[in-house]
């Protein structure tokens, strides 16, 4: 389906529909955020190369198709599309599943929670909970077409909330299936996850894609953690090889709390993530780690950003990336330290391996520092495979195809192996060589 | 206030010692830029026609092009027609001894402590002297002359030897490139010529110093290197400018080309007027320097130090087209007050291991902004290249930035490409430990900031690093030696 109307009249136009089917619900508060988003749809135009945070990433692709918001679509799902293979094992969880975008609770398995304890989905919490979601939802500023468009059609999400001094011994994994045999489907999840003080949770999200039909992600993740609480957010996206995917993650971090995010990226054709960080206390921790792999004529595109506004933070962030084929990665992280975010501990590092002539890498570390006594650093490397490492490998008599796994296995178990469920290290390990098309060691 | 703060603070009180001006009657075009001024310019320079056309298509290029607002840098806007584009000395000797040199030009030259014949006795440097935009001395010429270099300012190049002008100015920095090499192409009066012959190894340093001098004169100079097959040159810019309320705008340019296996070496001492305590005046430095290593094997070396003006802007790039070419960039840039300094390289290869060290080290004080950016990029055909950059900052006070904006592009998975960057204060501990062996907190802050930059200061020639190390003790005044 090409575009005869521009993506953003499109979008414009299917919100009449989708405000007709809300029946009652469009005089909520809730639903005046979305015309502040209609608002701002209307004022903005999707980023383009001039835009120098999108000035390697093309989002054309993304905009030259009409892509139906799945709130406006009646899907005929069976249960079979939860397959076995998505699933993390070895492990116990509160499976939560969303089908574009949308909760769905016959194939949910939530299991029994700690009181005071949510994991839901955001429509059932607008009218259970309709407090927290009025204190917590929507406090990022939109910034781009794309943040606009998922306010415009906030429909459902994760909501997870964490009451003071729990913590939830089990990991919560949350299943995305994406896509749809009949239509071009828009899926739009808008996560939130809030720990209270004193909490700790740990969340894995799974994007997966299926159907015919091709589709875009567009999601918002909104994540506070309060004062000492530790969560710890795994990404592992896992989208179909021609979809579409840009989310945006907004952290809220307050005193002394630690933050662990893992971004580990694989399917899809474009891929755009920005993270950002705002260390809004002193004493806070948050750690960055990133691996993305990308094969054929995937467009991987990850910005970080780290806020220092406050003194004595410490943030530690790790992106490695091996490119295969025709891809393209980007890398943009940045640091920022504000004028009195003094003694802040800031380091980045961003690697990444090109393993055929025709895979492109175009990264860029920054540091904005205002405040004198602080220790920052920054390194980024492009390179290819070490030759007289491979070159030993191969002379104690393991086939070049071994050689190669052997590298790349220890290139990317830096971020692997700070990984914290043990049995999900042996299945990233596993998903790696796979999407890589290499033999597994 | 710990101790090294308050040799900070003392350091930002001292004044900027070398602010004098020389009477010298300027000959002077009329404020403002019209194709009138620049057709006067022309002729006062003696160019022949199509140098004159060429100024006139850069000048209508400017027209259409719009100042570019992306540099980490604030200033209030440039009335460009409030700026004199034209001002020379009113005699214009072109001399053979010393003798014959104004004697207060002498004068100026004594105080700012580099006497022209004791560098000739004692250093061996041929000094092509520009001051106000005209030069008006240049010696060592006859040596020069038998090895068939060529040294002399770029309009008398324009005259004599119009064919390597016509070949090779505006081929590294066309007047298309940007806002302030079209400006600098349109309305340039004077600069620097060099061209080494095949085979040549320049048998001493040449050096140019620049001085603005003349008020509200924009300093627009335009130097042209080109290194033959085989030939060797290193080259010193060294600048000084005396006291000025107004801003003073300099978009100098300048283009390297080295040919099969040669080398130019080319090192700056900037120490133009920063502006005074609360950021008032300074000079703003826009300048596009580039060279392209257009032979197999050749090597263009960049070293700056960087001390003076309220904003410096210049990303002293290489195009590393030759097979196995080499490209370098050293630069120490200190920011004190209320000055900006936006500066870094760009190293591009293209041609097949081609390889490039950036090493930059920023140290910022006062109320300074201080920006590393940087592009590495290497193309397709670029098997095998090769580049390592370093950044260091180093901030001293809490109201001061230090930023880096390093970009990366890699299209060619053989090639190596690393960047780093730290940035950190005066350790407190190095402090402690130097004044726990009776150095004064003063001396141990130079001794540090000094060990910072040694890595640069190590690839500037001798007499120069003796200048820089001067330049850097101003400029941070009482701390740092």
């Amino acid at each position: 389906m090409t575009n005869k109307i521009g993506a953003k009249q499109w979008y414009l136009e299917n919100f009449k529909i989708f405000e007709s089917k809300l029946n009652g619900e469009s005089e909520s508060s809730f639903h005046k955020v979305r015309h502040g988003a209609l608002r701002k749809l209307q004022e903005l135009e999707f980023p383009t190369v001039k835009n120098e945070e999108w000035k390697y990433t093309n989002v054309k692709p993304v905009l030259n198709q009409n892509f139906t918001p799945a709130a406006n679509l009646k899907f005929k799902t069976d249960n079979s599309i939860l397959k076995q293979e998505y699933l993390f094992e070895g492990f116990d969880h509160h499976l939560i599943v969303f089908v574009n975008g949308l909760f769905n609770p016959e194939l949910s398995n939530i299991g029994r929670l700690p009181q005071g304890v949510i994991v839901d989905n955001l429509k059932s919490t607008i009218k259970n909970r309709p407090e927290l979601v009025e204190k917590f939802l929507h406090r990022s500023k939109i910034i781009t077409a794309f943040d606009a468009l998922n306010a415009l059609y906030a429909y459902d999400g994760l909501f997870i909330f964490i009451p003071e001094g729990k913590a939830l011994v089990k990991p919560i994994h949350v299943m995305y299936i994406n896509g749809d045999n009949e239509t071009n489907v828009l899926s739009q999840p808008k996560n939130t996850i809030i720990a209270e003080s004193n909490s700790q949770v740990s969340v894995i999200t799974n994007y997966v894609g299926t159907g015919s039909k091709n589709y875009f992600s567009n999601i918002v993740t909104e994540v506070f953690t309060d004062a000492n609480a530790v969560v710890d957010l795994y990404k592992i996206q896992n989208e179909k090889t021609d979809s579409f995917h840009i989310e945006r993650t907004e952290i809220h971090q307050k005193k002394e709390s630690v933050f662990s995010h893992f971004n580990i990226s694989f399917g899809g054709a474009l891929i755009r993530n920005d993270i950002n960080s705002t260390l809004d206390d002193e004493f806070c921790e948050c750690n960055f780690n990133g691996l993305y792999l990308a094969n054929d004529k995937q467009h991987v595109d990850n910005h970080t950003f780290v806020d220092h506004a406050t003194p004595n933070c410490l943030s530690n962030e790790l992106y490695k990336g091996i490119l295969d084929d025709e891809s393209h990665g980007v890398f943009n992280g940045k640091i920022l330290v504000r004028k009195d975010a003094q003694k802040t501990n800031a380091y980045q590092s961003n690697k990444t391996v090109l393993m055929s002539k025709k895979a492109t890498i175009d990264t860029k570390p920054q540091l904005e520092i205002y405040a004198d006594d602080v220790k920052c650093s920054h390194g980024a490397t492009v390179g290819h495979l070490d030759d007289t490492a491979f070159f030993y490998i191969r002379s104690r008599g393991v086939p070049s195809s071994i050689a190669k796994s052997m590298l790349i296995r220890a290139f990317v178990s830096d971020v692997i192996e700070k990984v914290k469920i043990e049995s999900l290290k042996e299945k990233l390990n596993h998903m790696i060589f796979e999407h890589l098309n290499r033999e597994e060691i | 206030m710990s101790d090294d703060m308050k040799v900070v603070e003392d350091l930002t009180q001292s004044e900027y010692k070398w602010g004098f001006t020389t009477n010298i009657e300027a000959d002077e075009a009329p404020k403002g830029l019209n194709e009138n001024i620049i057709r006067f310019i022309s002729a006062k320079k003696n160019e022949p026609e199509w140098m004159t056309q060429w100024r006139l298509k850069a000048y209508r290029h400017w027209l259409t092009m719009e100042e570019p607002k992306w540099p980490k840098v604030k200033y209030d806007p440039i009335d460009y027609q409030d700026v004199k584009y034209y001002s020379a000395p009113k005699k214009k000797p072109e001399l053979d001894s010393m003798d014959e040199v104004d004697p207060e030009l002498l004068k100026t030259f004594e105080k700012l402590g580099i006497p022209l014949e004791e560098q000739k006795r004692l250093a061996g440097v041929a000094v092509d002297a520009v001051f106000d935009s005209v030069s008006v001395a240049t010696t060592f010429r006859e040596t020069l002359h038998e090895k068939g270099i060529i040294f002399c300012s770029i309009s008398e190049a324009i005259r004599e030897h119009p064919e390597l002008i016509k070949k090779y100015m505006g081929s590294v920095v066309p007047y298309t490139d940007n806002y302030f090499a079209a400006l600098n192409s349109a309305v340039f009066t004077d600069g620097s010529f060099v061209y080494i012959p095949k085979g040549v190894r320049c048998p001493m340093e040449l050096s140019t110093y620049f001085r603005i001098n003349a008020m509200e004169t924009g300093q627009f100079e335009r130097t042209l290197i080109i290194a033959d097959e085989g030939s060797y040159v290193s080259y010193l810019e060294g600048c000084t400018a005396p006291m000025r309320d107004e801003n003073q705008l300099h978009a100098a340019v300048v283009e390297l080309v080295t040919l099969d296996n040669a080398e130019i070496k080319y090192s700056t001492v900037q120490n133009w007027y920063p502006g005074n305590k609360e950021g008032k005046g300074g000079i703003y430095n826009f300048v596009t320097k580039r060279g392209i290593c257009r032979g197999k094997n050749s090597k263009i070396s960049w070293t700056q130090v960087e001390t003076g003006s309220a904003i410096t802007w210049k990303y002293p790039s290489c195009i590393l087209q030759g097979e196995n070419s080499i490209g370098e960039f050293y630069s120490v840039a200190v920011t004190n007050n209320y000055q900006q300094a936006d500066t870094g390289t760009k190293m591009i290869h293209i041609g097949k291991n081609s390889k490039s060290t950036i090493v930059s080290k920023g140290i910022s004080a006062g109320r300074s902004d201080n920006s590393y950016r940087g592009l590495v990029k290497v193309l397709k055909s670029a098997e095998g290249a090769r580049n390592f950059s370093q950044c260091d900052s180093m901030l001293m006070g809490d109201k001061c930035g230090a930023h880096t904006f390093p970009y990366i592009e890699v299209d060619n998975d053989s090639a190596m490409v690393e960047h780093e960057a730290t940035t950190s204060k005066v350790g407190e501990d190095q402090i402690f430990y130097l004044n726990q062996r009776g150095i004064s907190t003063e001396d141990a802050v130079n001794m540090i900031v000094n060990g910072f930059c040694k890595e640069v200061f190590n690839e500037l020639p001798m007499e120069f690093a003796v200048e820089a190390q001067k330049l850097l003790a101003i400029s941070l005044e009482g701390s740092v030696g």
